[in-house]
């Protein structure tokens, strides 16, 4: 008797049980199972959910890989001094910046997918329903959009609150209103904003050495723009860093070129919306077009504390902070995004469109992505029904206007009502 | 001998639970996010609010005969304000601390529909012993969520209960702090007596089916 064969009989024998669910999870993540639809018709199609959730984890793995090489990068740079003469080979990819980032990054990851997973698992006994495959993307997002340093057990935390409050009270996977990814960023960030924000959490052990001699700063790009050091900013990083994401920030979110990469793979596999990535490059954009336009008009002094966010090029706001990763793999979120077309490119507008409002309004915290995506997500549903009602009503109008010829089989009140209409 | 008969007993015991004002008819919801990030807040305000209810209560059965129905708003809110004016008054004079955190959400009591509520719905068509357990039952019952709120409130945003810590002194790190605890800066915040009021909520509803509402 193979494997495969216990492991079905085993199935058999937890049928009907509380165990049954956590089973099967772990059952069909390694197996098939052995049984076919005998009931009507279904579309045979591969793209299930596991699939989906695969093909967004794997345009995630550059980053997630991409994180791990800079979060050494980052603490080497800054206790030894950022090398002159930078090349990838000898300064990035290196078993130093691998080692340091896979013991820093790689706990994040393991903490994240088993507290989560064990809190689908729970709700999966207690509701007797199938363990949903809702947190795979979930749990490689999460260590992905937080400082290196978040300890554990906060990161634990805000995992079990996000899911939990996020997801499972609303009915689990599928049903959430907000994104359970970013619910979990908002909680660590209200909840401890001393490991979230400022100058010290973004490179390995910088708040352990703060106040000592040996400190380390690693303040992100969009920090420095809010306290108005443009030049000292641009001393430190040109453009090409800022792109491919040799920069301070959280640990899978800074490389702007793995993101458009992995963004175009879920466009072409058509798992992720190009309407709305599309729009919300196009709303922020926008926004940073109106701020630019306020700095060249002269109606904002220079001391001003905006100056200096507001006066970032606005093209130069895609490539710093989170606003990209957040655009390709938050705001896409099928559950929480808007589900028409149209509904689409107003909801990704108005995603780049308060990001960066957030983010130069806003310059104790210079990030506003996570806000603006949950945000939209609240209004997302609100917006579809516009779109629907409206649909209804052009349609509604077009039938009031058309004339309805009778057919053969209507007799002569048909024939009189058509020519009434 | 019981000391109230069943039925009276069930004015009481009804809104602690399966009537309660907070989780099952929603009213009073302001000053429970307002007040309840620290427990001694949370305590002066039930108190205050057994106070207004059990008496305002009392007096709105008393003239429930005499009064025109037409102006009989204008008359609850006469009741309500006499009595919280009290209650401002006696906290200003003997807790003054107090009465500043608390701040407008005294006066506040006016407004609470709890208390409108069971004016409306119960003092004017009962008897005033009727009425006063009512009052006292309904006050308990939304003094009982501002009790628990305010405890998880403050015992994680803060680490302290009545402002005596208990889990060790966050800048000095002892207690739990030694080991890297940290106050949850969330729970000091509005949104999160929501979510607790929330959870309890959830928890009282899975509990006990009869409350869940058809969809």
């Amino acid at each position: 008797m193979g494997m495969k064969e216990k492991l079905h009989q085993l199935k058999l024998k937890y049928q009907g049980k509380k165990m049954a669910p956590a089973f099967n999870a772990i059952h069909t993540f390694l197996y098939a199972p052995n049984e076919t639809t005998h009931s009507g018709s279904h579309v045979r199609a591969v793209d299930d959910l596991k699939r989906t959730m695969n093909t967004v984890i794997m345009a995630l793995v550059p980053c997630l890989l991409f994180g791990i090489f800079n979060a050494g990068y980052q603490h080497y740079s800054a206790v030894n001094g950022f090398p002159a003469d930078f090349s990838i080979m000898e300064h990035f990819i290196t078993w130093d910046n691998f080692w340091l980032g896979a013991i820093t990054v790689l706990p994040l990851v393991v903490v994240s997918y088993g507290v989560g997973l064990l809190i689908e698992f729970i709700f999966a006994v207690i509701k007797g329903h199938e363990v949903e495959e809702g947190y795979l993307v979930t749990g490689m997002l999460v260590p992905l959009i937080v400082p290196v340093d978040t300890p554990l057990w906060m990161l634990a935390v805000a995992v079990a609150f996000g899911v939990v409050i996020g997801k499972e009270v609303f009915g689990g996977t599928g049903m959430n209103i907000l994104n359970p990814a970013l619910t979990i960023r908002a909680f660590l960030f209200f909840a401890y904003p001393t490991w979230m924000s400022g100058d010290k959490v973004w490179v390995h052990e910088g708040v352990q050495r703060a106040g000592t001699a040996d400190a380390i700063s690693g303040e992100t790009i969009l920090g420095y723009l809010a306290q108005g050091n443009s030049e000292a900013m641009y001393a430190k990083y040109d453009l090409s860093e800022m792109f491919f994401g040799f920069i301070p920030g959280s640990v899978g979110e800074t490389s702007t070129f793995l993101i458009l990469l992995g963004g175009l793979f879920l466009v072409f596999t058509k798992i992720a919306s190009w309407r709305i990535m599309v729009s919300a490059v196009a709303g922020s954009l926008v926004m940073g077009l109106i701020f630019n336009g306020i700095v060249d008009a002269g109606w904002i002094p220079e001391y001003s504390k905006f100056y200096g966010l507001m006066q970032f090029d606005f093209w130069k706001h895609l490539i710093v902070g989170g606003l990209a990763f957040g655009i390709v793999y938050m705001a896409t979120d099928p559950v929480t995004g808007s589900q028409t077309n149209k509904g689409k490119w107003i909801y990704g507008f108005l995603i780049g469109f308060i990001s960066v409002m957030i983010r130069v309004f806003n310059p104790g915290y210079p990030e506003g992505v996570f806000l603006a995506i949950l945000l939209m997500n609240v209004f997302a549903p609100t917006i579809d029904h516009y779109v629907v009602q409206g649909n209804v009503r052009r349609r509604m109008k077009r039938l009031k206007n058309a004339t309805i010829l009778p057919k053969p089989s209507d007799g002569k009140t048909a024939e009189l009502k058509a020519e009434t209409v | 001998m019981a000391l109230l008969s069943k039925k009276d007993a069930n004015l009481i015991l009804d809104p602690l639970a399966d009537n309660n004002p907070i989780t099952i008819q929603v009213l009073g919801i302001c000053s429970a996010l307002a007040i309840t990030a620290e427990l001694q807040a949370s305590v002066v305000m039930a108190i205050s609010v057994v106070f207004v209810l059990g008496i305002g209560n009392v007096v709105i059965s008393l003239m429930r005969n005499i009064i025109p129905s037409k102006v009989r708003i204008i008359v609850q809110l006469i009741v309500v304000a006499t009595l919280v004016i009290i209650v401002d008054q006696v906290l200003k004079a003997f807790a003054y601390e107090l009465s500043k955190t608390l701040g407008a959400f005294v006066g506040l009591i006016i407004t609470n529909c709890i208390i409108m509520g069971r004016f409306e719905a119960f003092a004017l068509g009962n008897g005033p012993w009727k009425s006063f357990l009512d009052g006292i039952g309904n006050a308990l019952g939304y003094g009982v969520i501002l009790i628990i709120v305010g405890f998880f409130r403050e015992l994680l945003g803060s680490g302290t209960l009545f402002g005596i810590p208990v889990l060790g002194d966050p800048i000095a790190k002892t207690g739990l702090y030694s080991i890297g605890y940290e106050n949850n800066g969330f729970m000091i915040i509005p949104p999160a007596a929501l979510i607790v009021v929330g959870i309890i909520i959830w928890i009282q509803r899975s509990r006990n089916k009869a409350l869940i509402e058809e969809a």
